[in-house]
């Protein structure tokens, strides 16, 4: 047998094709990877420009630059963009290179899906953006698109964006299916559940919890699509439908989906940490529990979204212990990540300092999180800036400074580079205070009573609207230095050894940087 | 309206922006004026002051290891990764504050969703982007609307001190009396909120919601709308006078008067110059918002009346569009909202301005005939 095979093996150790079929065809799982990580690139500097139209909009009172009827599109899909397009298809991209090469693996289990799964997602944002220049504009109703005001009263061009969301499901749901079949199947021998990196461990979970929401996603809008072009009645109260019901649904996705967004990046922070305080994780096997914690009690808590939609006093108080409870396995990574550094021995790289902040910057959004779940105070914070700066605070150095800290942190293994660390920190130092001047003032609006999606604003909330806008500016800006230093450490810089971090441990520090085309092609054993 | 609030909490914000003396830095919740709100402060002052003390420890104790376990201190890594009692206990201790925490939360809750016992009720109805308010028990209701002009908005004219945060007829409620809001909505969902009263509810169609009030101190109190509702979602506030219970008696009064003599304009003989000049205001209350005021429109959503086919066809049609509304689309059935008398004019009001010359008129009369054959 070994004869022929190995014959076989030979002819099969080339590199990518040439040209645009290596992209198109590729089923490797680094060049996928590579693309996801591109286009959630590209898509979060879109998306970053319609912040920035907002935030113009929103540095004086009154209005100057854009109308109501456009300030509402450009909320709207910046909410989609940044969750559905920048975010998740990232933390995609980072599974599709790390998770082969941290469990030992050849590739993801199923490359041609993984390359379908990745070519739905230009397809799907090419239909969504088109929609801004579709007669009646974008969906104007939020990126939450609650029923009516989405279904009755929502633009001609809501049926594309409900065709665009079935497009990224469908995308998402493959990708999660490939992640669990190559995280169950294809570990190299000798690495047990229990010795897989974080990393892993919080993308299984996460593949998990795609699959449960999504197509409850899927649904939502399906239902939608029927209430608009088929004469159903799901959401129509005139019709004897429910609006509040198109809200359970929504938020029995969008609850799992904020941890969707959270828990690979708290994989991801969970090897940084580590590496850079020159000590083990400390209580890994808490870590994971509290990971499924987290991901369980997700399910049970999604009316904390609808606290002032009138649902009665036993349900108020279910989902407001319940939201409560999720403090607990929080707070149980963030005081493993502060043990892990206690006693450790610490420098300070760029991918360090991200992960820092996200501790304690994702700790403050936790800390609003917990504000809100106290339902008699929920009904003040409800839909005002005080909401818009809790889910910044936990999304932008939540998870957008987690998917920084990994590219940092990998780029090296990626380009075979070490990046421009001087560049690095600039753009760490000037993001960390463009992020905070932008959302901390939000809290201020939201106590002093400013609702969110307002195109304008009463005179008392002028000063902190102004800060605000600095610090979006400044932070926007920022991100193309982001753009600079990838681009120069993927044409050159420092050779990067094998190991770049000295603390590092893992399969994917054995292999050489950059790591070759094919990686693994016989399993490595684990002790 | 009190804009200053004790600066209690005053996080790094507070600190790097002193104020100064024209700029409004006010950083925390108000305690409001009444038992609700000011239990939803304390609420609130309690939760946060916790969360700080979590802060210094947890925070204290990771900017003591950057700072002393630093390896260019030469720090040499320990080699725990685990220990029971610990994690017990930053699970346990974390647990007990929580259930201190839900005690008040839950007693405060269970007070807010008590809605017996009201003196007064007044049902609270959202529409694009105007509240209805109706006093059941005493026979008349109005509109509240906003009265920041147009020019204020678009920077062309000084901005006022309520700038979009006035209203042409406020909600007027007697100080200590409990009041009940009956919350719905005609349209898509709104949502009622006062800050300083300590309650916010949604207003959704086909539900009728229940919340209530009893307020201390007389004032006027100002909000807005905090569900987003279509374009002008930004431009719908609450603004809510309290006033003693003689004031209120005789405003109330005064309002059964007016809704009276409303009812008598139908059956007045009504010329048209009387119905377009009626027409003009009445179109630019309730209907420039989406057709704007010289009927060009925003179309595809909002078509323009000037040269339509309803506005210049058949009467019939546009006395049914106007009254009924179209079902599936923004365009509301008014016939419940506006008396005969303000239908009639804007119907008139449309047929003949904007170079829409018809010509012909239609009368209260005909209108109050109309919908009552319905």
């Amino acid at each position: 047998m070994s004869a022929v095979a190995d014959t076989h093996a030979q002819d099969h150790h080339h590199g990518p094709a040439s040209g645009i079929s290596r992209w198109l065809l590729t089923t490797n799982h680094k060049d996928i990877g590579t693309m996801y990580l591109i286009f959630s690139f590209t898509m979060f500097l879109l998306g970053g420009t319609m912040a920035m139209v907002i935030r113009a909009e929103l540095f004086q009172p009154g209005l100057q630059i854009v109308q109501p009827e456009f300030f509402n599109q450009m909320t709207t899909m910046h909410g989609l963009i940044m969750v559905f397009g920048a975010v998740m298809p990232a933390f995609v991209g980072l599974a599709n290179w790390m998770i082969p090469l941290m469990i030992g693996a050849p590739d993801m289990a199923l490359p041609r899906m993984n390359n379908w799964s990745f070519w739905l997602l230009p397809c799907a944002f090419l239909i969504l953006v088109s929609t801004l220049f579709m007669q009646g504009g974008a969906p104007n109703f939020g990126w939450t698109f609650y029923a009516p005001l989405s279904t009755t009263y929502g633009p001609p061009s809501t049926t594309f964006f409900i065709f665009a969301i079935h497009i990224m499901g469908v995308s998402s749901i493959m990708g999660a299916i490939n992640v669990i079949a190559t995280v169950l199947n294809m570990r190299a021998p000798g690495m047990t559940l229990m010795k897989m990196p974080m990393f892993v461990w919080t993308w299984l979970i996460t593949a998990f919890l795609l699959i449960a929401v999504m197509p409850v996603l899927a649904g939502v809008v399906t239902m939608m699509l029927m209430d608009i072009n088929f004469g159903t009645s799901f959401f129509n109260a005139a019709g004897g439908g429910d609006p509040v019901l198109f809200q359970h649904v929504f938020w029995f996705f969008g609850h799992p989906e904020v941890y969707i967004m959270i828990l690979p990046a708290f994989g991801a922070i969970s090897q940084i940490i580590p590496t850079f305080s020159r000590k083990r994780l400390f209580g890994y096997s808490s870590m994971v529990y509290a990971t499924g914690a987290i991901a369980l009690l997700s399910f049970l808590v999604w009316a904390h979204h609808m606290f002032t939609v009138g649902v009665p006093v036993a349900g108020q108080l279910f989902f407001m212990y319940a939201t409560m409870l999720i403090a607990i396995p929080t707070g149980v990574k963030v005081f493993n990540w502060v043990a892990t550094m206690f006693r450790g021995s610490l420098t300070f790289e760029t991918p360090m300092l991200f992960a820092i902040a996200f501790v304690i910057l994702f700790t403050i959004g936790g800390f609003s999180g917990l504000m809100l779940a106290i339902a008699p105070a929920d009904f003040q914070y409800h839909d005002t800036y005080f909401v818009v700066a809790h889910f910044h605070y936990v999304l932008v150095p939540g998870a957008i400074f987690g998917i920084f800290a990994s590219a940092y942190f990998w780029l090296p293994k990626w380009t075979g580079h070490m990046y421009d660390e001087t560049l690095a920190k600039t753009h760490f130092w000037l993001s960390f205070i463009g992020m905070n001047l932008a959302f901390f003032p939000m809290h201020f609006l939201g106590l002093a009573g400013m609702p969110r999606r307002i195109p304008d604003y009463a005179l008392q909330f002028a000063d902190f609207n102004m800060v605000s806008s600095i610090g979006a500016f400044m932070f926007g800006t920022t991100q193309l230095l982001f753009l600079l230093i990838v681009v120069k450490c993927a044409r050159g810089g420092e050779k990067a050894p094998a190991k770049p971090w000295e603390g590092a441990e893992g399969l994917e520090w054995e292999i050489p940087s950059p790591a070759p085309y094919h990686t693994f092609t016989t399993p490595p054993e684990v002790k | 309206m009190r804009v200053h609030a004790k600066r209690v909490g005053a996080l790094s914000g507070g600190l790097l922006f002193p104020a100064l003396s024209m700029a409004d830095w006010t950083v925390n919740m108000t305690p409001g004026v009444t038992g609700t709100s000011n239990d939803i402060f304390n609420l609130h002052m309690t939760i946060f002051w916790i969360c700080v003390a979590i802060g210094v420890v947890v925070f204290g104790i990771m900017f003591w290891s950057i700072f002393a376990h630093r390896k260019s201190q030469g720090a040499k890594p320990a080699n725990f990764h685990e220990n029971t009692l610990v994690e017990v206990l930053w699970t346990l201790i974390p647990l007990v504050i929580l259930v201190i925490m839900a005690i008040p939360a839950t007693a405060t809750l269970i007070d807010m969703y008590d809605t017996t016992e009201s003196d007064i009720d007044i049902k609270v109805t959202g529409y694009q982007w105007k509240w209805q308010y109706e006093y059941i028990n005493e026979d008349f209701g109005y509109f509240s609307n906003l009265t920041t002009p147009a020019d204020q908005i678009g920077n062309r004219q000084t901005k006022g001190e309520n700038y979009l945060l006035e209203v042409d007829n406020p909600m007027v409620i007697p100080v200590g009396k409990k009041i009940r809001f009956l919350l719905t909505a005609n349209d898509v969902i709104h949502s009622w909120w006062v800050p300083d009263f300590g309650f916010k509810k949604d207003a959704i169609p086909g539900f009728i919601n229940e919340a209530w009030t009893r307020v201390d101190k007389p004032g006027t109190y100002r909000g807005q709308c905090t569900e987003l509702c279509g374009k002008n979602h930004g431009f719908m506030p609450v603004v809510v006078k309290a006033v003693p219970e003689e004031e209120y008696n005789t405003w109330v009064a005064e309002k059964k008067a007016a809704a009276e003599k409303e009812r008598e304009l139908t059956q007045k003989d009504w010329s048209m110059e009387e119905l377009m000049e009626r027409g003009e205001k009445a179109y630019a209350t309730n209907c420039a918002a989406c057709h704007q005021a010289d009927g060009s429109g925003a179309p595809p959503a909002f078509p323009a009346l000037k040269g339509s086919a309803i506005a210049t066809g058949d009467i019939a049609a546009h006395i049914d569009i106007v009254v009924n509304g179209k079902s599936g689309t923004a365009m509301q059935a008014f016939g419940g909202q506006l008396n005969e008398a303000d239908l009639a004019a804007i119907i008139t009001y449309e047929r003949n301005a904007w170079g829409n010359k018809v010509g012909d008129m239609v009368t209260p009369k005909e209108i109050f005939d109309y919908k009552n054959q319905q």
